[in-house]
């Protein structure tokens, strides 16, 4: 009797049933379809061309503030998230694992209260003295405290899982620690360390909670493209709005693009398919 | 030696000055001037109501994505089918896109002049529109817990339940979903966290209509702009304690290998 030898590796039972699968694919494309494609197709209808976003002053001086604060937010975050991820991983102190549960905590704060919450420290009459109400400093603050997960839970993992024999090496045949980390680390995170700051990236240029209360949205100051696009939303300037709204989307895309494409780099020697 | 606590201490501070201090004095200044106005601010009949809407949208929103991020993940990591790719950058979309965005592409849709702007019963400014703008902005975190997981188990066991005459659905039953609970957890606990604290997104669709459309988040920022500081920093607390309860059911479910 011959054997299938298709069937012994993968029996038709393990298969998923041609109902089940249609039913799925019809389930998952009806879905994101409701959800996200349809409401950004008429996003993109109202949108247009690109008129407003680039002829409008008080626009384009919005879309170059949020650009700029989320540029150097995410050179702080390479630094700092990077820094704190090793700190979490290689630094052994009394309360390691409070401070490494804290660091998601802007994950779970709504964006609102984080807002707030720096108005309390950093606001007119806040406890710090430090008054950066209605400044691009208080908006960078707000900015760095909403992203400050994102370059530490990329990096985290991969620091985990290097091993530290090359350093042992490298450190026994007589290299220094900055030689050590500038030639062995750092080019081991480089990726984690790029795809954690361009998420950042992404969600610094999108922020509307945290920056909303502190910024004071003084055109021309501190008013970020999202929450100019708010208020043209609130004047009834939907042209004006979706055509801001547009050139941010496709920043997070390209964003995205970038973010798969370091995936693909860091894993390119462990995957099946 | 030094150089290490030196690290060590420039991040502590860091997070204290960037965390820690400015959620702490959100506490204190709740109950600055004791425990009685914050209690009386949290249980106006908005602020019930505003609690108990929240409550509502995610108790539709978060089911739904949960649904669908198994379904989802189940196609990305086991069939092969065109445009995968395109489905993997539209799920991880909502991570990287502004809520001011997501809210204005909903107007869009549904209001006056949008291609659903006649349907027979109020979607925008009503609690459909803000359902529609939670589900989106929380759409990734189921798919994003269960696909490596799914990955990893492979297929052996449930091969295994095939060959011994398992149907597919109690395959999955018995097979595939036991291996995934805990990365379905984790993605709940983090898309109930999203769907509670939505602001930017619900603020666009909803009209912010006290009593009626207005989420706790919202109240946040409408007794702020009330003057009503008491109020606003007591409708903080009680959302900073839902974000430290979610904080502790992560570290509780947090997977294994990214334990420290």
């Amino acid at each position: 009797m011959a054997v299938d030898a298709a069937a012994v590796r993968v029996p038709a039972a393990v298969r998923t049933p041609r109902f089940a699968e249609v039913a799925g694919g019809g389930f998952i494309v009806g879905y994101l379809s409701l959800v996200v494609l349809l409401p950004l197709a008429a996003l993109a209808a109202e949108a247009g061309n690109f008129e407003h976003a680039v002829t409008n002053r008080e626009a384009l001086s919005a879309l170059k503030l949020t650009l700029g604060l989320a540029l150097a937010v995410a050179l702080v975050n390479a630094v700092v998230g990077t820094a704190t991820a090793w700190v979490l991983v290689r630094d052994e102190f009394r309360g390691k694992r409070l401070v490494n549960a804290v660091i998601d905590l802007p994950f779970a704060l709504p964006t609102i209260v984080a807002g707030l919450t720096l108005l309390a420290l950093y606001g007119p009459r806040g406890s710090s003295g430090i008054n950066l109400a209605y400044t691009r400093a208080g908006v960078l603050v707000a900015l760095l405290f909403v992203t400050l997960p994102f370059v530490v839970r990329t990096v985290q993992p991969v620091l985990l899982e290097l091993d530290t024999e090359m350093e042992e090496a490298a450190a026994s045949l007589g290299a220094r620690s900055t030689a050590i980390f500038r030639r062995i680390v750092f080019p081991n995170l480089l990726p984690a360390i790029l795809s954690g700051v361009a998420l950042a990236f992404a969600r610094a240029v999108g922020e509307f909670g945290a920056v909303v209360l502190i910024s004071g949205n003084l055109p021309f100051k501190t008013e970020m493209a999202s929450v100019y696009i708010f208020g043209r939303i609130q004047s009834n300037d939907a042209a004006g709005a979706a055509s801001l709204s547009l050139v941010l989307l496709l920043i997070s895309f390209a964003t995205l693009l970038v973010v798969g494409a370091l995936r693909r780099w860091a894993t390119r020697h462990d995957r099946q398919d | 030696m030094i150089a290490r606590i030196s690290l060590r201490v420039g991040v502590l501070m860091y997070l204290a000055a960037i965390l820690l201090i400015p959620v702490g004095l959100v506490f204190w200044r709740a109950f600055e001037h004791g425990v009685g106005p914050a209690w009386d601010a949290v249980t106006t009949p908005g602020a019930k109501h505003a609690f108990w809407l929240t409550l509502e949208i995610a108790a539709i929103a978060v089911p739904l994505n949960t649904i669908f991020g198994i379904v989802c993940a189940l196609a990305i990591v086991r069939h092969r089918f065109p445009g995968k790719g395109v489905l993997n950058a539209v799920v991880d979309l909502p991570l990287a896109l502004s809520p001011v965005v997501v809210g204005l592409s909903i107007v869009l849709l549904y209001g006056r002049d949008g291609w659903l702007g006649s349907l027979p019963f109020q979607v925008l400014f009503a609690t459909p529109a803000m359902v529609l703008a939670t589900i989106f902005v929380s759409l990734p975190f189921v798919v994003r817990e269960v696909v490596p997981v799914l990955r990893e188990i492979g297929t052996d066991q449930e091969e295994a339940a095939a060959t011994l005459g398992a149907g597919a659905f109690s395959t999955f039953r018995r097979v595939t979903l036991p291996a995934i609970r805990w990365a379905v957890a984790y993605g709940v606990i983090l898309t109930t966290a999203r769907a509670l604290g939505e602001y930017g997104a619900v603020r666009v669709v909803s009209g912010n209509i006290e009593g009626k459309t207005q989420t706790m988040t919202l109240l946040v920022q409408d007794s702020y702009d009330n003057y009503d500081i008491t109020g606003a920093y007591a409708a903080s607390v009680l959302l900073a304690m839902i974000a430290i309860a979610t904080l502790l059911l992560m570290t509780m479910f947090r997977p294994r290998e990214e334990r420290t």
